[in-house]
């Protein structure tokens, strides 16, 4: 919990880095229009996909910032020698990070969706699965982050790590919110993202406090 | 048994042992081979759908039951390296991941020469050939983490890492995508129905599967061998060699 | 404790409560491999290290709960203002009897409580990384290098307080360049020299 707390605290000291992967969400999302043309009925049947696309890559670039700084100023190496469970504090680690991260992306989602002439029902839909699909993309970004921190150009390996085992989550949060679109059930979609959801919250700690000890080491 | 495998773990007598097998291997991984060509693509009869062109099957089928295959062989190594911090594993885990992303790359091609003449692209965006792809992805990811990472241990443990995690997603992704071509495809071409498969088709198969597998422990057994020199140049045991 | 590795092989320390090991050594001999292998954040590749006669990997929290190690890297949040630096610590640790305002005043940054951590000047981070000793509970201190970019002043003070921990039957690991004065009857060096 203190270190939620302490997490929340850098980033709000830190906003301007905060913001910036919230600001690429917005501008990947409005480069699509641009490059394919604005004709409402193109737009509305891919906004699923653009908009999970772009959450994905947004997700990635500030994955970086999970465990960065603390490996630079050495508090991670206080956090492994901490006397609490690693996971836990990793744990509490990926969930401030959603939360400055991943939530902001609910915030704008609707005004993007709307903009691109997604269906009022869908855009429920579409908040619900970026409920539950940007924390599996913190928590196995996590695990990456964690193998990679100790090296000078992780971030090109960081992102061939991670996008494959994104796979799942961006099939199904995408056609949850088609099937929505076109008014089709999307429950067995949101089931599948819970389930994914609950898998990730307990295994994904373990390995990154694994690779954490590894990187530092 | 369990002195068996800890002096099997012991390098040196790795590299002797590895080193007696190696000739034999050779000689099985000939006559496998040989033999499955020869059943496959002149015994087998041809197909009546697809005619000739189904014979590339023979490559692409146990190349991809391969490169599924030496994804979990690196997987155990890597609970092997975590648990027990065993140094063979971690020589058979890094050898590994060059031979399974070949085998995978050869499945990815053969599955898009198969393509051709069956659906008159290279490409098409089928379950397999796309899943296939991403354990491609996976595999790069294993061997380009394994090149970032400069002590040789650290890397390992990194990978075996890595490798675990892969081993848990596969499925899930596997299935994803199984389920997303169903979703946007409808049913495609339907592959051969596996029971129905006749004999004269399946020996060979099976033969050239066998032939693959001896191949990878020959690989790997190389591969290893010379892993091992590299990490261990300056030991007694490889001075006297 | 012990230990043995390959980068230095056939090393056995044992050191009792109220004791104090100095490791020395040329740049580049394996101090701080050696000093984080105590720690457990690296693994040794043979051998082993133990509290009270327990392997420190089977131990974990219990053994971490024991442990304060300061490395090179201060480990401080340039963010956060002193306090809240301070008070993380604690809270990752096991905190001590002593309030915080009298652990900024011990080691004379008391005037900086509020102030951003990043603000002060490398000395006085590293005031602020060693104030976390005496924030928390631990018996063993495992320091590397822990009077780098000190003045002579602050030197004395940490060493007076490395005294006060060892009568308290603490238990110090450190390495250092700088020739203090500490207990000769609680010390042991341990003189390593380049591996050929």
């Amino acid at each position: 919990m203190f270190l939620l707390r302490r997490d929340l605290l850098l980033a709000l000291r830190n906003r301007a880095e905060y913001a910036m992967p919230l600001l690429f969400f917005v501008l990947v999302i409005t480069m699509f229009p641009l490059a394919l043309g604005a004709s409402p009925e193109l737009l509305a049947r891919i906004a699923p996909g653009i908009i999970w696309v772009a959450a994905l890559l947004a997700a990635m670039l500030s994955l970086d910032s999970i465990f960065r700084s603390d490996f630079d100023d050495g508090s991670l190496e206080q956090i492994l020698l901490s006397a609490h469970p690693v996971a836990v504090l990793v744990l509490a680690k990926v969930c401030a990070h959603w939360l400055v991260t991943g939530l902001p992306l609910l915030l704008v989602a609707p005004l993007l969706a709307e903009m691109l002439g997604m269906p009022g029902a869908a855009q429920a839909t579409l908040l619900l699965t970026i409920l539950l699909g940007t924390p599996i993309l913190s928590l196995i970004g996590a695990i990456g982050v964690a193998l990679t921190v100790g090296l000078r150009k992780g971030g090109i390996i960081l992102s061939l790590l991670v996008l494959p085992l994104y796979v799942p989550v961006l099939i199904f949060a995408a056609s949850a919110t088609e099937n929505a679109a076109t008014g089709f059930d999307p429950s067995a979609q949101i089931y599948m993202l819970l389930a994914f959801l609950f898998l990730a919250t307990s295994l994904s700690p373990w390995a990154t406090a694994a690779a954490l000890r590894m990187s530092v080491s | 048994m369990f002195l068996w495998f800890h002096k099997l773990g012991s390098p040196p007598h790795f590299y002797r042992i590895a080193g007696k097998w190696l000739p034999w291997l050779n000689w099985a991984f000939m006559i496998l081979l040989l033999a499955g060509l020869y059943g496959g693509l002149i015994l087998a009869p041809p197909d009546y759908q697809q005619g000739e062109s189904y014979r590339i099957i023979f490559i692409h089928v146990p190349a991809a039951w391969m490169s599924l295959f030496i994804y979990v062989v690196m997987a155990v190594c890597g609970a092997v390296i975590i648990v027990w911090r065993m140094k063979l594993a971690e020589v058979v885990l890094i050898s590994s991941a060059p031979i399974g992303a070949s085998f995978t790359f050869l499945a990815l091609i053969t599955g898009s020469l198969w393509g051709k003449p069956m659906w008159g692209t290279y490409w098409v965006w089928d379950a397999r050939l796309t899943s296939e792809l991403i354990l491609l992805f996976l595999y790069l990811g294993v061997i380009g983490l394994h090149n970032a990472i400069e002590d040789r241990r650290t890397a390992a443990r990194a990978v075996a890492i890595l490798a675990l995690v892969g081993v848990v997603n596969i499925p899930i992704i596997h299935y994803s995508v199984e389920w997303w071509h169903s979703l946007h495809q409808g049913p495609t071409v339907t592959k051969f129905d596996k029971p129905s498969i006749h004999w004269s088709m399946l020996l060979p198969l099976l033969l050239m599967a066998l032939a693959f597998q001896v191949y990878y422990v020959l690989a790997l057994f190389h591969r290893c061998r010379a892993e091992l020199l590299r990490r261990e140049r300056n030991s007694k045991w490889v001075e006297e060699l | 404790m012990r230990n043995d590795r390959l980068l230095f092989e056939h090393l056995d320390i044992g050191l009792e409560a109220g004791q104090m090991l100095v490791v020395e050594g040329p740049n580049g001999c394996g101090k701080t491999s050696l000093l984080r292998i105590l720690t457990g954040l690296r693994l040794a590749d043979g051998g082993e290290v133990l509290w009270r006669g327990e392997p420190i990997d089977r131990l974990a929290g219990d053994y971490f709960e024991q442990v304060n190690y300061v490395g090179h890297h201060d480990g401080v949040k340039h963010e956060l203002s002193c306090l809240e630096n301070l008070r993380l610590a604690r809270a990752m640790g096991v905190p001590s009897q002593l309030d915080l305002d009298d652990v900024l005043e011990r080691v004379n940054l008391y005037a900086y409580g509020e102030t951003e951590a990043g603000s002060l000047s490398a000395g006085q981070k590293r005031r602020l990384a060693l104030a976390r000793l005496i924030a928390t509970d631990a018996m063993l201190w495992i320091l590397d290098e822990p009077f780098t970019s000190l003045d002579k002043a602050s030197m004395a003070l940490f060493s007076g307080m490395f005294e006060q921990h060892l009568q308290q039957h603490g238990v110090i690991v450190m390495t250092s360049h700088h020739d203090i004065s500490l207990p000769t009857q609680a010390l042991q060096r341990l003189q390593m020299g380049m591996a050929s």
